[in-house]
Order: structure tokens, then C-alpha cells, then sequence
């Protein structure tokens, strides 16, 4: 791996405070490093340099999204990618195939993605397709907020024993962190039935959303995970549900030291509806960001809508049926055994509705309204609210009203005179920009390398063809999606892989999984799991199990957990 | 002004040939045209390797006729998405032949392949010889099949004719196989010749008018009454027919006519009446 030189750039490098500064940027063996002789030179003047994307939360692999390939060739049909000499062919264009998924983000200047719903019966699936996904760094966060194991525990506060399960579940599934999809719902869905709010407790268990919320916020303070536990709260997508999204902040709040985020909740837009029904639909941002403003334990992504026809695919059943419900459309519905459930929509966002109108201002007024870019990051909950490939555009809505007003002219009438967006005068910097994309996502990831240009950081960097200083940004929004749709380098670990939009080098990238290490005696826990495997599962213990050699390129993060 | 393009050898692999279309042709010269990128199997090619170009062109889509001179079954996706124009096929042609097409006119007289005017939203297809499955339908996975337009085919057709139709109307001079006008919208399908079983399955709205004979109606369908002509977007035709309302698995308000006269096994329907 040769070294390389990043000569006059613009860099923002937020993590270490450096806002627009021109600087040079050396690279050898992968890493940043202080200074290299006898390097290639990269002439970055005129660009803007940025670390490499971070992206917290993109369903791109995994049994589900994989049926939602199968279900939607008419999504594909139109989004052909050719092989090239480097890139192996593919299609797009909601669910990308994955080969296609990992060429996209690199193109973008990403380079970490998070898949965030892995069912642990099929990680198996989800590491073969993460395998199978190049260019990028990426992680999967398994599913346990509907666990039969975890409720069992949390109903008798044995927190220690829910600890041990969920290390020996990160170890098996190579998982990354813990997430919670409508948290008890999903169990109950598998009897057809769901949870109301935070306090109904989940049938034949006993148990409340909240107490499950609680504890496994405890058990990941216990374990010491990198990531804080990462919330698809209850009641999602449902008018009126912005109190549950209040509760399920409030819930761990006394669980907070140290001022530091305990709780990462999901494409909250989908969380901030008030109103009684559809019609009275209204904006919930303001309740929302009032209350992120004023505490330091949460952080957020925003899962913005865009105008276009996608795919919803969430392990959250009981709303992939009511969305299916809703629009009549074809439609997937699944529960998994003793763990979770999911289903696929396919759904078109029209500007000319209301609803989808307003849910598209609720987006940007939260990203727009939470003041510390550092609690707030930019996603689409790829394919649920838009595709990746989107992110260029709503870079371009944050950092220019101009952007939003030209869109704001065209959405349903009714939607703009109710949206507080037009109100709202913040544009986002560059600085702010590389916050909510890069470093402020590596660092709710707990990811020490990434996110930012330090030395001994991975060299994952993204050079843009935008000059702030010759051009007012916020008046050319077309100019900051073009940057942002095509980097003009994509650095991945020391090594160019994308020049001028083009990919120039296929790499593997890695799949991160912490590696929890516990005292032994807590993780004894294996023949008793055995035992209740026979009776739970469908699938014999020894198959259920990832090992490491199923990885293609594994990258353990060892963790010492508390207990 | 009328450009002939003629196939020099004998397709082994198909060819995706959306270029040729009077809306890519207009305004440009013969050499431009022979230029023109198109697929065959996984080897890229231009227009000139495959085909043989003479003529010229005008400037814009309405004043441009392409002649089509060969086999060219395995050649799909001919004008798809022209908007005006006129195609003529001398031979027979493959898939998704006029996709999505807006305008014009594509005349063959040869057989069609599968998909033949799937999406179209306007123009019209005429095709001499026999169709294959789906004639204006949707593609795999969509709900959007046609959307306005005609296609009138002198031979037989395949299954499923009219999947998703939403507007517009199919003419089959031939018979048709199972599944005409399955989950349609709208529209209207007229059939000269015998229908197999199934017809108008999980429709919701439309007409299915036949004239001869079927073997069986789904017993999803109602029987309405008794009329003694039907309507086909202004042209009438003689009947009497049973009026059969359907499909009711989908709560659908489809009309299917079947003529009274060729169908003397559904006298029992009657007694409903």
C-alpha cells in the first residue's frame, strides 16, 4: 500500500475541530499519518476534504431486504448497472443488489455503512450478504428487543444473565449492537396482536415495552458496547405517537452518567406525528427537539422521506401490515420464531399528499431545529423513506433554504400553510454537514477510527469538488448535490477506489462485531441455552451459530464488559 | 422520409434494441444513427454491426418511418417509450415490443413476442400474425399495465392478455389462452375468437367483451343479465350476450360479455336471472 499525499484541500474534520482549514493530509500503510516523503500527490485545491461517510442505520443486506429484491423487479428493471473491467454488474435502484449497494455509497464518499436489522436466526444470510458488499466498512446491529431469552431475563431483573446472553448473542450472530424494533409489539405480532404504548404489557409475558427499553439500556451499560442501544420505538408511524417517542427518551434518563448518549432513536420522523388520525395529521418536531435540545442522553436520526416510490421494510410487522392495509399494495409479512418479526411494502411518497408531505417537513424541521448537530444525523432509513442514493439532495435542503422553498412551491397546499419548515431560517455549514454525516455518526458507533482525519484514524477520506470560497453555497443547491453525488476521490483505506464518480478499485471493506469479554462464569451459559434451544428453535444449535471463517473480512472490536 | 434498417445476419442472442425508435432517429444523420450503442447478449454494439441502414430521416419524431426488414424475434424492446412516429416490422419481432410507448404507430407483419405494448400510455400496434403472453401488460412486479392506446392483433394470443390494464383498448381478431384481461383496472378487451378458462380473473373494473366461445366462467363472476349488444370504445357489436359482473374475490366491478349464441353450456346461469 503506497502513501498518498492530499495536497491544499479544504478540510473539515469536526472531531478534531479543524472547520475549512486548508491543510495537507498524509497517508501510509492506511492510516493518517503525520508526514510522507516520496508519496503520490493528490492535488485536492478547489475541493472540499471530508472523512468518509458514516452511515448509522441502511437496511442494505439480509434475509428481508433480499426478499424485497425478490419481491419488486419492476424497482430493478429500470436501474441497470453493466459490469465494468473492476465493477461487477447489478441493479438498483430502492434495493440495490449488493454489489451495486457498496459501488453506490463509494461513489457518494461513504465508506461505513450499519445494516440495523438483523434477525440473529438469519445472520447466517446477513453475513454472506455483507460479505458480498464491497467498498465499504460495515456492521449489523441483531434484533432483541422481542427476544424470548432478553424478556425472560428482564421480566426477573436478572440483568447480569440478560448481560451474559446478549454478549454470547454478539458473539454468535458477529453482531454490533442492540437493537429494539417496537419493543415487545414484534412478540406479540407473532399471535397477532401488538402493544399499545410503552406501558401495555407484551402478551404471556408480563412484561412492559418500557421495562425492555430500561433493561437492555442497563445490560448495554453493563456490557460496555460501543454503540448506546438503538431504538424503533413503539407506536411507530402512527398519528399521535410522538408521546411514546417522549416516554421512551424519558425512560432511561435516570440510567444517564457522564452527560454521554445512552439511547440512539431511529429515523424519528416516523416517531413525531401528533394529531388524532391521518387528517389531523400535524408536526411533532417542536416537542421533539425541545426535549433533545434540553438533554444529552439521546441521540437521533431523521429517516427523511423523499418524493419518490421505494420500499418499506422494517422488522416492525404489525406496521408493515397496517401499511399494506393502508395502500393495498403486494406486500411481505414474517415472524421469526422466538425473536422478532418483519414485512415489506412497497410504497410511492407523492408530494401532493398530505400526509407524505408533511412527513417529508417534519424530517428536515427536526434536523433543522436540534441545535447540536452532534444529536442528530442524516439518513433516509434506506429503503424506508428513500434510497441512499438520496443523501446529496437533503445535504442540499439543509445547507439552502432555496433548496426547501423550490420543494416546498410543489407539495400539497394544505401540508406547506401547516409546516413549521417554512418558518425556519437555519442552513447547515459544511462543518455541520460533516457532523450529521461522518463524524457525528462514527462517534454514536463508538467507531475511534472513523469519522475523522486525525492521526492513527482509518484513511477513509472523501474529496468533493465544491469551493466554498468562490461560491455562496447556500444559493446553489444544485452545486452541492452534484458534488455530493459523485466524490471526486473516494480514499478507503489508504487506497483510491472511486476518481471522478468511477469506481477504480473494487476492496472488500471489513464487518466490524464487538467481541464482549465477560468473567467466564457469566458466560457459562451455553448448555443451558442448548437445553431450551431444543425446545424454541427449528434449527439445531450448532447450525444457529456464525463463525468467524463465515466472515470475509472479520474485524473483531474486544470490548470489557463490566460484569 | 423513411429509414431502412435491415438485419444482416441471423440473430443468435438476443438484442436489446430500444434504440431503435423514431424518437432516438430523429434529427440525426445515417451516421449517427449507425453509431447508436445496443446490447447484444453481454457485448456491447453499434447499430451498423446488426443492421444494414439506408435512407433518411427528419428532424423531429412525427416525420420519421422506420422499416424493419428480417427476423427479429429475438430483438426486444423495439420503440419502447416512442412518443410519434411510425415503426413498420416486415418479419416477425421479440419482447416488450412498443413498451411504455406514448404515440405513434408500430405496425408488424409478422408475430409479436411476450409483452407487446406493456405500460403503453398511447399510439397504437398492429401486428398481422400471432402475439405471445402478457400483450399490454405490466411488467413483472408492477401494477401499471396499459395505460391508453390500442393494440389490435389479427392472429391469436397468448395468457394473460391485458394484465393490469388500466385504460385503452386490445383487439384479438384469434383466439386468446387462459387469463384474459386478469386484475385489470380498465379498459377494454375485445376477443374475435375462443377464449380458454379464466377469464377477467381478480378483475376490478373494465370490459372483457368475447364472441365466441369459452369453456367456463369463474364462479367469482355473477351473472348480470342479458344485452343484447355491447359497446367497444364506439364500435358496437351484436349480440346477445351474458353480462357476467366479477371479480368478486376482489370486490371487482368487471363486465365480462359472452355471447349467448356459442355458449349454450351456460344456459344454467339463466335460471339466476
Amino acid at each position: 500500500m503506497g502513501g498518498l499525499l492530499i495536497k491544499n484541500g479544504l478540510i473539515y474534520d469536526p472531531l478534531n475541530k479543524i472547520d475549512g482549514e486548508k491543510m495537507d493530509i498524509a497517508i501510509s500503510g492506511g492510516k493518517i499519518v503525520e508526514k510522507i516523503e516520496n508519496a503520490k500527490v493528490i492535488d485536492a485545491s478547489g475541493m472540499v476534504v471530508m472523512p468518509g461517510g458514516v452511515d448509522i442505520h441502511s437496511h442494505i443486506v439480509g434475509a428481508k431486504v433480499n426478499t424485497g429484491r425478490l419481491l419488486r423487479p419492476e424497482d430493478h428493471y429500470k436501474d441497470v448497472e453493466p459490469k465494468t473491467a473492476i465493477t461487477r454488474s447489478g441493479v438498483g435502484c430502492s434495493i440495490p443488489s449488493t454489489f451495486t449497494t457498496g459501488y453506490r455509497y463509494s461513489r457518494m464518499g461513504w465508506t461505513t455503512v450499519m445494516d440495523p436489522a438483523m434477525p440473529p436466526l438469519k445472520a447466517k444470510h446477513t453475513h454472506e450478504e455483507l460479505n458480498d458488499t464491497p467498498m465499504v466498512d460495515k456492521g449489523s446491529y441483531p434484533l432483541l428487543g422481542s427476544n424470548w431469552f432478553v424478556l425472560e431475563h428482564l421480566r426477573a431483573k436478572e440483568y447480569e444473565e440478560c448481560a451474559a446472553y446478549v454478549a454470547w448473542m454478539m458473539n454468535v450472530t458477529k453482531g454490533y449492537a442492540i437493537k429494539i424494533v417496537n419493543p415487545g409489539g414484534l412478540e406479540a405480532w407473532g399471535f397477532g396482536r401488538n402493544v399499545r404504548d410503552i406501558d401495555d404489557p407484551v402478551p404471556n409475558f408480563d412484561i412492559t415495552p418500557r421495562e425492555i427499553v430500561q433493561g437492555l439500556c442497563k445490560v448495554n451499560q453493563l456490557l460496555n458496547l460501543p454503540h448506546t442501544i438503538h431504538v424503533h420505538t413503539n407506536n411507530l408511524g402512527k398519528p399521535g405517537n410522538y408521546i411514546t417517542t417522549l416516554e421512551t427518551m424519558k425512560c432511561v434518563e435516570n440510567l444517564a452518567t457522564d452527560r454521554k448518549p445512552i439511547i440512539h432513536l431511529t429515523h424519528c420522523q416516523f416517531s413525531a406525528f401528533a394529531g388524532e388520525d391521518w387528517r389531523t395529521l400535524k408536526s411533532a418536531s417542536e416537542e421533539i427537539s425541545k426535549y433533545v435540545n434540553s438533554h444529552s442522553h439521546v441521540t437521533l436520526d431523521i429517516g427523511q422521506i423523499i418524493f419518490t416510490n421505494t420500499t418499506t421494510m422494517t422488522a416492525d410487522g404489525p406496521f408493515q401490515f397496517i401499511l399494506y392495509q393502508m395502500t393495498g399494495n403486494k406486500w411481505v409479512n414474517n415472524d421469526v420464531e422466538t425473536e422478532t418479526s418483519s414485512g415489506i411494502v412497497p410504497f410511492h411518497y407523492k408530494r401532493k399528499s398530505y400526509v407524505h408531505a408533511t412527513q417529508w417537513a417534519i424530517g428536515l424541521e427536526l434536523i433543522l431545529q436540534i441545535k447540536d448537530p452532534w444529536k442528530i444525523f442524516l439518513t433516509t432509513d434506506h429503503p424506508n423513506a428513500g434510497p441512499f442514493t438520496a443523501y446529496p439532495k437533503i445535504i442540499a435542503w439543509l445547507m439552502s433554504q432555496k433548496a426547501r422553498d423550490t420543494i416546498m412551491k410543489k407539495i400539497s397546499k394544505r401540508a406547506r400553510r401547516r409546516a413549521l419548515l417554512s418558518t425556519i431560517d437555519r442552513e447547515y455549514t459544511l462543518y455541520e454537514i460533516a457532523i450529521a454525516t461522518r463524524a457525528g455518526q462514527a462517534k454514536a458507533l463508538g467507531l475511534k477510527n472513523k469519522g475523522h482525519l486525525g492521526i492513527g484514524a482509518d484513511a477513509d477520506i472523501a474529496l468533493y469538488d465544491l469551493d466554498p470560497e468562490k461560491m455562496n453555497l447556500t444559493k446553489h443547491p444544485v452545486a452541492i448535490r452534484r458534488a455530493f453525488r459523485n466524490s471526486v476521490y473516494t480514499i478507503k483505506d489508504g487506497e483510491i477506489v472511486v476518481k471522478n464518480g468511477e469506481v477504480v478499485k473494487s476492496v472488500s471493506g471489513k464487518t466490524y462485531w464487538v467481541d464482549v469479554k465477560a468473567s467466564p462464569s457469566l458466560l457459562e451459559i451455553e448448555p443451558e441455552l442448548q437445553k431450551v434451544f431444543e425446545e424454541y428453535y427449528t434449527v439445531k444449535y450448532e447450525n444457529y451459530l456464525v463463525p468467524e471463517h463465515h466472515l470475509a473480512a472479520t474485524t473483531s472490536i474486544p470490548i470489557q464488559a463490566k460484569v | 422520409m423513411a429509414i431502412t434498417l435491415r438485419l444482416k445476419k441471423e440473430l443468435k442472442v438476443p438484442i436489446n434494441a430500444e434504440c431503435i425508435s423514431p424518437n432516438v432517429f430523429a434529427g440525426k444523420s445515417i451516421e449517427e444513427i449507425a453509431e447508436l450503442p445496443l446490447w447484444e447478449g453481454n457485448c456491447k454494439r453499434s447499430l451498423n454491426d446488426i443492421f444494414e441502414i439506408g435512407g433518411d430521416c427528419g428532424k423531429t419524431p412525427s416525420e420519421v418511418i422506420i422499416h424493419l426488414v428480417g427476423s427479429l424475434s429475438k430483438a426486444q424492446r423495439i420503440a419502447a417509450s416512442m412518443s410519434d412516429g411510425e415503426v413498420k416490422i416486415r418479419g416477425d419481432v421479440g419482447m416488450h415490443l412498443g413498451e411504455e410507448m406514448k404515440g405513434g404507430k408500430i405496425t408488424v407483419d409478422g408475430n409479436v413476442g411476450s409483452w407487446a405494448g406493456s405500460a403503453m400510455k398511447g399510439g397504437t400496434i398492429e401486428v398481422e400474425k400471432d402475439a405471445g403472453d402478457y400483450i399490454g401488460g405490466a411488467y413483472r412486479g408492477s401494477t401499471k399495465g396499459m395505460q391508453g392506446g390500442a393494440i389490435i392483433i389479427r392472429g391469436n394470443a397468448g395468457t394473460e392478455v391485458g394484465c393490469y390494464m388500466r385504460k385503452g383498448l386490445i383487439k384479438i381478431y384469434g383466439n386468446v389462452d387462459q387469463f384474459v384481461g386478469i386484475r385489470m383496472r380498465n379498459g377494454t378487451i375485445v376477443v374475435q375468437g375462443n377464449a380458454k378458462e379464466r377469464a377477467g380473473a381478480y378483475m376490478i373494473g373494465g370490459k372483457i367483451i368475447l364472441c365466441s366461445h369459452i369453456p367456463s366462467v369463474l364462479p367469482t363472476f355473477t351473472i348480470d343479465s342479458i344485452k343484447s349488444k355491447a359497446k367497444a370504445e364506439g364500435e358496437e357489436i351484436k349480440g346477445p350476450f351474458y353480462l357476467f359482473i366479477g371479480d368478486l374475490t376482489e370486490n371487482g366491478n368487471g363486465k365480462l360479455y359472452v355471447p349467448k349464441n356459442r355458449n349454450e353450456h351456460l344456459k344454467d346461469y339463466e335460471a339466476m336471472l
